[in-house]
């Protein structure tokens, strides 16, 4: 059996790439640097205290008491291990990496819901890129964008990207084919379709699928922090290579803080709890007497469909108060 | 026992059909077992042979017919029979395999996308089997709909959808969500859909298949009264030949992907085309499909009040009648006059019948009533049941004639027939 050289046949195409296309990569490189500065700033520069309560208070909006309780606590947590400034950086990291994951997978999964060709050369394509070890196209792409920032989005996005494909894709193939013939038998154009019946309806598969990807881009943090990447993988990092177990459990805690509240708040926005303070400030508008016929379609959200038990909730709410 | 209003009468006549269907034949496989099932289906060999041979799926083949303008239409089939695809090939949901749709003399195969959804959008619409609603939006929004597509404005449409909703019985709750409603309700939000659009043409895919019986009933009853209104151009398909009965002005029999039989109820009812269609129809509820039109006699004697009562007596022992109608130049009922009060003035010589010997003891209907109407009125009177026509006598209906028509067989040697005698019996005793 012949060795077939592989692998020395793609470390000449890196390098090929490297010496003939070193200003695109430098391009991008700068871009994605400038955009996750910008980021990393606005949830830096406030104080502490500020980015607190607001965190706290979206908590409140989107789900409730108990997970502002929850983020009040954590994230005081994180703070008391002086792990602020860090925390605050992987937020921006993993908020970026899954914001551009999002934004091409979200596409590839319409167009494979769409043409079954796609799928199907989509499907191994993805399965490569979440199973092969990170380490293995950490070396390329650190070789191409330089150490840094760049690179841990760039690997965050290759591994955490599938989920935002495979669930749009799921999601679209799941609408009920009898409201999209619906659409067509009333004359809809394929775009309308897609855009007023496909993807509102595959919404909360989408938005799992997002979930999902934030998840996986947590879990990379380490990885990117080896590449470079400023935020909590730096700490984990220096943990693990000095052995210190204090630095590293500390770190480690503050990922998974981060984590149950990226997965909470993002999955609160798919499910829309009842609980929510949102809900219930849709529910007192939809059964205040002036409601008129615009605002109603604003209180059509499921959770305003049990006005009289909200309302119930928010009053005893407000006792407690 | 709640009966249905009549239904609106045939628009038959001079206007050129709606819809004109011809040799449509729609097979579902890969092309050249398509074309060979087409070529095994012209040599009339079976849908499952056709299967087996070429692995092609023959769903509808070589059907043709007309639908005129305003006509209530039934497509009937038992499940797998084609019907849900032909209806789908009428607005080319679905791509015909061969054979023309015209729709108001257009020809739907040479239309390009961009036509075919225009003429989806205005000049047909559709009510499906399980509503297909939108659940994001709420149900006046999910009436609106194909105002939406067509570019209508905001206020116009929530205007028009506000009356659609109206038109079924769905005003007050404009601003819920489908998912908050029952399945009758939905379907009825699926129909404002199709109303608010205003179409000539309104196609049904079962649309009352997914209800409890009682609810179907509800439905069956505001179609009919819409259809009276509205006038559309409705194809309905359906499983239930008693619903087809019911509503369609004709109905079209399909089997296997061909079709069977077109005609009205009564026609197929009358003369069923084959073995199938017999076995068929002998369960269907004849004292609801039959109409006072289908069992009318001529009277066999009307009376006028210049006429001398002695002659009327002779006449009216000719007729071995007690009793008879009487009616004036324009043919309207005065009343009944009976023998006995003939045999008085007869007795005092009179020459003509006097108006206050005329009694009130009659019974009149409409010509379109179902016979299970007429059960309870008639052979009550002296004379028979009046069949009265924008306030005319055109005929009468005799007890026995209804009483033979519900029990009457179009092949009393058909096997089904002990078991649809029973149902007669049954109906005739009520």
């Amino acid at each position: 059996m012949p060795r077939f050289e592989l692998g020395s046949y793609v470390e000449a195409f890196i390098l090929w790439l490297l010496q003939n296309a070193g200003a695109l990569f430098d391009g991008i490189g700068a871009v994605i640097t400038a955009v996750v500065e910008a980021v990393t700033v606005v949830f830096t520069a406030p104080p502490w205290w500020l980015w607190l309560a607001l965190l706290v208070v979206l908590a409140l909006l989107v789900r409730g008491v108990g997970f502002a309780v929850f983020a009040l606590l954590g994230f005081a947590l994180v703070s008391s291990f002086d792990l602020w400034t860090e925390t605050m950086e992987t937020f921006g990291l993993v908020l970026v990496a899954a914001l551009i994951a999002a934004a091409i997978g979200v596409p590839l999964g319409i167009w494979a819901a769409r043409s079954r060709a796609a799928s199907r050369s989509l499907r191994p394509v993805l399965d490569t890129m979440q199973t092969i070890p990170a380490f293995v196209y950490l070396i390329p792409v650190v070789l191409l964008f330089g150490i840094g920032v760049v690179p841990g989005i760039v690997a965050t996005i290759v591994f955490s990207i599938a989920p935002a494909v495979r669930l749009t894709e799921l999601g679209i193939r799941g609408v009920d084919s009898e409201v999209v013939e619906a659409a067509h038998a009333f004359g809809a154009h394929p775009r309308q379709i897609l855009r007023e019946v496909q993807l509102p309806m595959a919404l909360p598969s989408i938005m799992a699928g997002v979930n999902q990807v934030i998840m996986l881009a947590l879990s990379m943090v380490v990885v990117a922090g080896l590449a470079g990447a400023d935020g909590l993988g730096t700490i984990v990092v220096s943990a693990v290579t000095q052995l210190d177990i204090a630095a590293g459990i500390e770190g480690g805690l503050a990922v998974v803080i981060v984590a149950i509240f990226l997965d909470r708040f993002t999955s609160a926005l798919a499910d829309r709890p009842d609980s929510s303070l949102l809900a219930k400030l849709r529910a007192r508008r939809a059964t205040a007497p002036t409601a008129s016929t615009t605002a109603a379609p604003a209180a059509s959200s499921g959770a305003a469909n049990r006005p009289a038990g909200a309302a119930g909730v928010a009053g005893v709410g407000a006792g407690a108060g | 026992m709640s009966t249905l209003d009549e239904k609106a009468p045939v628009a038959t006549g001079t206007a050129s059909p709606m819809i004109r269907v011809e040799d449509l034949t729609k097979v579902f496989g890969s092309g050249s077992s398509a074309d060979e099932a087409v070529a095994l289906a012209a040599d009339g060999v079976g849908r499952r042979e056709i299967q087996e041979r070429t692995g092609a799926t023959l769903a509808v083949h070589d059907v043709s017919f007309d639908i005129a303008p305003g006509e209530l239409f039934v497509i009937m089939g038992l499940s797998g029979s084609g019907k849900s695809t032909l209806v789908r090939l009428l607005n080319r949901l679905i791509e015909p395999t061969s054979g023309t749709i015209d729709v108001d003399g257009r020809d739907l195969g040479s239309l390009g996308d961009g036509d075919l959804r225009t003429l989806r959008n205005e000049r047909m619409s559709m009510v499906f089997q399980h509503f297909a609603l939108l659940p994001h939006r709420t149900v006046a929004q999910n009436a609106e709909y194909g105002l939406q597509i067509r570019g209508v404005d905001a206020a116009e449409r929530r205007r028009t959808a506000e009356w659609a909703l109206e038109q079924v019985g769905l005003g007050d709750r404009a601003d819920a969500l489908p998912g908050q409603l029952s399945g009758g309700m939905q379907q009825r939000v699926g129909l404002a859909r199709a109303l608010a659009s205003d179409t000539d043409v309104l196609l049904m895919d079962e649309p009352y298949s997914a209800l409890d019986p009682l609810i179907r009933r509800d439905m069956q009853k505001l179609l009919v009264r819409l259809q009276r209104e509205l006038r559309k151009t409705i194809v309905f398909i359906t499983h239930d030949l008693n619903e087809a009965m019911l509503l369609g002005d004709r109905i079209l029999l399909l089997k296997d992907g061909r079709l069977v039989q077109v005609g009205t109820g009564p026609e197929i009812l009358a003369s069923p085309a084959d073995d199938y269609v017999a076995e068929f129809v002998s369960d269907v509820d004849r004292s609801r499909v039959l109409t006072a039109t289908d069992v009318i006699h001529e009277p066999r004697i009307t009376v006028t009040l210049d006429e001398r009562p002695s002659d009327v007596l002779v006449r009216l022992g000719k007729a071995e009648a007690t009793g008879a109608y009487v009616v004036d130049s324009e043919h309207r009922i005065l009343g009944v006059i009976r023998d006995d009060r003939l045999g008085h003035a007869a007795a005092t010589g009179a020459t003509s019948i006097d108006r206050s010997a005329l009694v009130e003891e009659y019974r009149t209907t409409e010509p379109d009533r179902p016979l299970i109407d007429l059960l309870h009125q008639v052979g009550r009177n002296p004379v028979p049941l009046a069949v009265v026509d924008g306030g005319r006598l055109t005929g009468v209906v005799p007890r026995g004639a209804v009483l033979a028509a519900l029990s009457t067989h179009p092949e009393a040697t058909h096997p089904a027939a002990t078991h649809s005698d029973s149902t007669h019996d049954r109906n005739g005793n009520v």
